[in-house]
């Protein structure tokens, strides 16, 4: 199969997407996934490529409850959030894999998110998969699936921010 | 004015007040004393039996500052070990969970059988011939472990009364998430974060009715912004209905109407029309098994229930289990694990568990701003000195029933906190004398 992005395409589109969030631009970011996009973020316990239709994960997002997810964090009463945490989303190791589904992109690479709020200072390491698919010229993002390399989240907490 | 719990609750009833003096929250004593009084001598929630069906199933698990080893023998006798080889401590399981016939510790290869019996170790012959008759050569059982409905409890103190009799009230309320089902089951993938706050702060918070509405105003809003336009236009305001109840020995509950469907049998027009005939045949299996009035009260009505010390089940939008431990005098390490009917459809699955991360666990809509709220009441109480007391008085002290938003079933926790504080032999210091304002 072809792949139907260059690398340098592919990576400047998630140097962009981290760039968004980190300036919390997050109407914008959720504008970059398709209408049946899904961001999930499996728990720490669960086998690599687990389904959040039988799995507790932390996150597993539809479209729908992404953009409630992303108008709620810029609630002020959105506490846990509220002041906003200082994010820096590190992208790194980018790989191309052959897509299991056409016309589909398949997207791997490692990240590391810090978050600085209130004299606190958590770091999120993980790896990303992305299945990315082209609209209208442009790259969108059908799923994102950030798998942390914790067991648990007992350094970090919570994950109010968005990885 | 009465004291209890070292000093550390006020309780003057004729004038409404019922106070808990901060450094309950912050001091290193008396978390010693809640490890030896609370936590060595209560009733704790192990696992759940779902997790251990299977001839040999083990789960590795941190409960009470110990780790157990929670498995099912080859006989089918379920057990819990601590776990640390008898011949010279090293824990013996690294793995979360799996299936084993034998435990062999790494460090001299010493063998143990899913029974907890010493099998064999590599030199044999160096010992007298009767060494491995006694028990001392096998794992130590806890003292106590009993089950209500699938629910597996230890108790490290010999003399403690049953499980039954220890969980008081709190059986009924066990019932109606174990009865929505003939079988439940823990689902794969377990929450574990840390909060950094008192371990008490997320007791109170778990049934805490007053604050919902304040709190998690933006949970409501997504609530409506989910509903079918003219649903969330008619409809009645999403809000929180209900009354809060002592169960005894410190165990309480709220009892509450939601706006949120519930997969035990309460649709809701979130999940759309074509759901709905399905989410009927399950109401009527229970109507069927229970009865009209327990079926509604089952599959309609909230609950979320503290076990003292420190066992949630929050049977709401989703059915969860929660336990959390303190790890220092400000911090916590929380688990939070779904449960469902076995066997529930994949649709209802799927839908039992977007309910649950809607509003709960660290990257839910409604979670990270509960645990923002503990942290910053931990945060406040650096003031201790000159701000030493938090008040829990709302609603009539000594009601064993009062609505959900009043404060009766957190004074129940507290209660029983204060005469387990009370037993331990070396009283912390009082707290600053009770402020007249």
């Amino acid at each position: 199969m072809t792949i139907d992005a260059t690398h340098r395409e592919v990576e400047d589109f998630l140097f962009m997407e981290a760039e968004l969030l980190d300036a919390w631009q997050l109407e914008d970011w959720f504008a970059l996934f398709t209408p049946d996009g899904r961001y999930l973020v499996p728990a720490g316990d669960l086998p690599q490529d687990s389904s959040p239709e039988t799995n507790l994960f932390y996150i597993a997002d539809d479209a729908v409850l992404l953009h409630e997810r992303v108008k709620r964090l810029y609630k002020r009463n959105a506490h846990a959030e509220w002041p906003h945490s200082r994010t820096r989303h590190f992208v790194s190791n980018v790989r191309i894999a052959p897509a299991a589904v056409e016309g589909e992109i398949d997207v791997r690479c490692a990240f590391m998110t810090h978050r600085h709020r209130a004299g606190v200072n958590d770091t999120f390491v993980g790896s990303a998969r992305y299945r990315l698919v082209r609209d209208q010229g442009g790259l969108r993002i059908r799923e994102k699936r950030c798998t942390l390399d914790y067991d648990n989240l007992y350094e970090q907490g919570r994950i109010s921010i968005l990885l | 004015m009465k004291y209890q719990g070292g000093n550390n609750i006020a309780i003057d009833a004729d004038h409404g007040r019922f106070r808990v003096a901060r450094r309950a929250f912050t001091s290193d004593e008396i978390l010693q004393a809640e490890r030896a009084e609370i936590f060595d001598k209560c009733w704790i929630y192990l696992g759940h039996e779902s997790e251990v069906v299977v001839p040999g199933a083990f789960v590795s698990r941190s409960v009470a500052g110990r780790d157990l080893i929670f498995n099912r023998d080859a006989k089918g006798v379920v057990h819990a070990f601590l776990d640390a080889c008898p011949h010279r401590g090293a824990k013996l399981c690294q793995e979360r969970q799996g299936v084993a016939k034998n435990f062999q510790c790494i460090y001299h290869g010493w063998v143990f059988s899913a029974d907890g019996k010493f099998r064999r170790q590599p030199h044999h012959d160096a010992y007298p011939q009767d060494f491995e008759a006694g028990c001392a050569v096998d794992l130590v059982p806890v003292p106590r472990l009993e089950s209500y409905r699938g629910l597996w409890f230890v108790c490290f103190d010999e003399n403690a009364p049953s499980l039954e009799d220890y969980l008081a009230g709190a059986r009924a309320y066990i019932d109606c998430m174990a009865d929505q089902s003939d079988e439940m089951e823990i689902i794969s993938g377990s929450q574990e974060y840390t909060i950094r706050a008192n371990w008490k702060l997320l007791c109170e918070n778990s049934f805490d009715g007053y604050h919902a509405d304040n709190l998690h105003a933006t949970y409501f809003d997504f609530v409506r912004n989910v509903m079918p336009p003219n649903v969330a236009k008619s409809g009645p305001p999403p809000k929180l209905e209900g009354v809060g109840r002592d169960l005894g020995n410190g165990h309480a509950v709220v009892e509450y109407s939601a706006p949120w469907g519930r997969p035990a049998g309460k649709w809701s027009p979130a999940w759309g029309e074509q759901v709905r005939p399905e989410m009927d045949s399950i109401y009527a299996r229970l109507q069927a098994r229970l009865g009209e009035q327990r079926a509604r009260r089952v599959s309609q009505l909230n609950r979320n229930l503290v076990i003292f010390p420190n066992l949630v089940i929050i049977d709401a939008a989703g059915l969860v289990l929660r336990t959390m431990y303190p790890e220092q005098p400000g911090r916590m390490q929380v688990s939070s694990w779904a449960v469902a009917p076995k066997g529930e459809s994949g649709w209802l699955r799927k839908i039992r568990l977007r309910n649950f991360l809607e509003f709960l666990g660290p990257g839910g809509l409604a979670t990270p701003d509960d645990i923002e709220a503990l942290e910053r009441c931990q945060q406040g109480y650096r003031n201790l000195r000159e701000a030493p007391w938090s008040d829990i008085s709302k609603g009539k002290i000594g009601s064993p029933e009062l609505p959900m938003e009043d404060e009766g079933q957190i004074r129940a926790f507290w209660m029983q906190w204060g005469a387990c504080i009370d037993r331990y032999p070396h009283p912390p210091e009082p707290p600053p004398a009770a402020a007249k304002r």
